[in-house]
């Protein structure tokens, strides 16, 4: 029936092509939760008043967010270029997009981590510093954990955010189902396959939504 | 126990403005003392407080508590020192994703209590405030009350000598406020803590100080025992807080009305002051002396040091019993007495 519908679909170009996309966005999304939780950290813990109370190092990484925030993702993946084939040994396939998908995502949800992070309840950080603990148990014990719903929710808004990056940059060369809608599709004025990759595009972003929200619930004891 | 030299705390509020909060206070707070610190919002109680363990950081002044120089430590030690001071507060503060057990578990994972030690720790003291039963709830399914017991429990885990109270009560209803007052003066018997609280409600004091300090502007005005304050505030402010619990001079005009409608017999004022002893002193005068005694007015409190207030009484019947009687009262009790009219 498939083939009926969208005659000019490849299955296995198809199948290659999703799990690319797939694979290019979790593996952005742990590279981006990690260095935003990172950045976040740092503007929180920098700032004025913060425990690490630091006017250099907070303008340092607010200009790193801000500079690489207000770039187009499409000028971001040419820009780096090089950067990528030293990091990665290639510009080219999934690999190629990675570091491009991750500094281009890290920034936004570095910002959104800050945010969650000035939600938390500032009477418990203090009850924290009042019962003796060290910097670190107050970041792994009390920020984080108390910020984790909010956390959360914020991947959830990047990860679909870079499931719309991993297409742009399959547009010019890494792979992925805007890689097979533009190549394939477009190109070729197979317009089916434009329309097969939208749609499953919507369901790879409805999954991750649905996700996303059930463990930020879940978590929320609120 | 705690010795408090010269304290100050100066903030900037910018660049040419400079607020006061805490102005050069000098104070000891005695082992096992439980002192209250009253004032009005803004007179710098709840600075004062957090200055003791360093949530501030004092401008000027020196902290000793158990011998030991609050005011000089270094990140380490301070870290040490505040793991044997406990602290409570208004909010509760408790973390929302953990369980009642888990947040009281915490103070213990920061001090590094081995894991297996930790459990009985624990328990014991979700038994000591009673909560036996909310082991596993988390802070949104408690009252306000319950809150705060999981509170003091997380203040008393690393076993402190001294318990900070930053308006512990000031977010709960009145009824709560006592059973929290109660648990607190249990645990003071208990465990022999020292508990410095500071509040706004004279009613706290009364109920489970022994000592007590009123601050004004960043200054204390006015100290000492609980029970000297309330019979002789010496300061506006301070009468101004008597008054929130015993009333005020008002109701003493309108006895004077009273006084002139009595045509015979003997109005007396009777002072109880710390009284432990003579309570039943009425029944007891009444039953040695062949008079009459009239209640007419008055007013009488607990504190923690014994019953404090006033009793206007009429006493009527024969002149001389009425003389011993007044004698008696005066030589063999420690309740002061002061003849208001005589008639006859």
């Amino acid at each position: 029936m498939l083939t009926d519908l969208f005659p000019n679909i490849n299955l296995e170009d198809f199948w290659v092509a999703t799990y690319e996309t797939f694979y290019m966005t979790i593996i952005a999304l742990i590279g981006t939760f990690i260095l935003g939780i990172l950045l976040g950290l740092l503007l929180y813990l920098t700032t004025k008043n913060g425990i690490w109370q630091n006017k250099f190092v907070h303008f340092v990484v607010a200009a790193f967010v801000n500079i690489f925030r207000a770039i187009p993702f499409i000028i971001l993946i040419l820009l780096l270029f090089p950067f990528t084939n030293f990091l990665m040994g290639t510009i080219r396939g999934p690999n190629g997009a990675l570091p491009a998908l991750i500094i281009g995502a890290a920034p936004f949800y570095g910002r959104l981590v800050e945010i969650a992070l000035r939600e938390v309840d500032k009477g418990v950080v203090e009850a924290a510093k009042a019962m003796g603990a060290k910097t670190s148990t107050i970041i792994f014990k009390v920020l984080l954990p108390e910020s984790m719903p909010a956390l959360i929710s914020g991947l959830t808004v990047t990860a679909i955010a870079l499931i719309g990056y991993t297409a742009m940059a399959g547009a010019i060369g890494a792979g992925g189902l805007g890689s097979y809608a533009y190549y394939s599709g477009f190109q070729r004025r197979d317009f089916d396959i434009v329309l097969i990759c939208s749609i499953i595009i919507v369901i790879i972003v409805f999954i991750f939504q649905f996700i996303g929200d059930y463990i930020a619930n879940k978590l929320d004891k609120r | 126990m705690i010795s408090i030299k010269g304290l100050s705390k100066i903030f900037n509020t910018d660049a040419h403005n400079q607020v006061t909060a805490v102005d050069n206070i000098t104070l000891t707070i005695n082992e096992g003392d439980i002192f209250g610190f009253i004032g009005y919002s803004g007179a710098g109680k709840s600075t004062f407080v957090r200055l003791l363990n360093r949530l501030e950081e004092p401008t000027e002044g020196q902290i000793t508590i158990n011998n030991q120089e609050i005011s000089s430590l270094k990140t380490k030690g301070l870290r040490l020192a505040r793991q044997e001071i406990g602290m409570i507060f208004q909010h509760f503060n408790l973390l929302w994703s953990r369980t009642v057990k888990e947040n009281i578990t915490f103070p213990l994972e920061i001090s590094g209590v081995p894991k297996t030690e930790r459990d009985d720790r624990v328990q014991e003291l979700i038994n000591l405030v009673g909560l036996a039963g909310k082991e596993n709830a988390y802070p949104s399914q408690l009252s306000g009350g319950q809150k705060q017991r999981v509170g003091i429990a997380r203040a008393l885990a690393n076993k402190p000598k001294v318990l900070l109270c930053d308006e512990a009560t000031s977010a709960l209803d009145p009824e709560t406020t006592n059973s929290i007052l109660d648990l607190l003066v249990d645990i003071n018997n208990k465990l022999g803590l020292t508990i410095i609280l500071i509040t706004h409600e004279m009613h706290v004091i009364r109920k489970i100080c022994n000592r007590v300090a009123v601050m004004e502007s960043g200054k204390i005005v006015e100290q000492g025992n609980v029970l000297d304050v309330f019979l002789k505030p010496k300061q506006d402010v301070t009468r101004k807080f008597v008054e929130q619990v015993m009333g005020s001079n008002e109701e003493e005009e309108d006895l004077q009305q009273l006084i002139q409608s009595y045509k015979h017999g003997t109005i007396i004022r009777l002072h109880f002051v710390g009284e432990t002893t003579n309570q039943a002193l009425i029944s007891q005068v009444a039953k040695k002396f062949n008079i009459d005694i009239n209640i007419l007015q008055g007013k009488i409190t607990q504190t923690q040091a014994g019953a404090y207030g006033s009793l206007f009484v009429q006493m009527d019947g024969d002149q001389t019993e009425i003389k011993q009687a007044i004698q008696y009262i005066e030589k063999e009790t420690s309740v002061e007495l002061e003849v208001v009219q005589h008639v006859n």
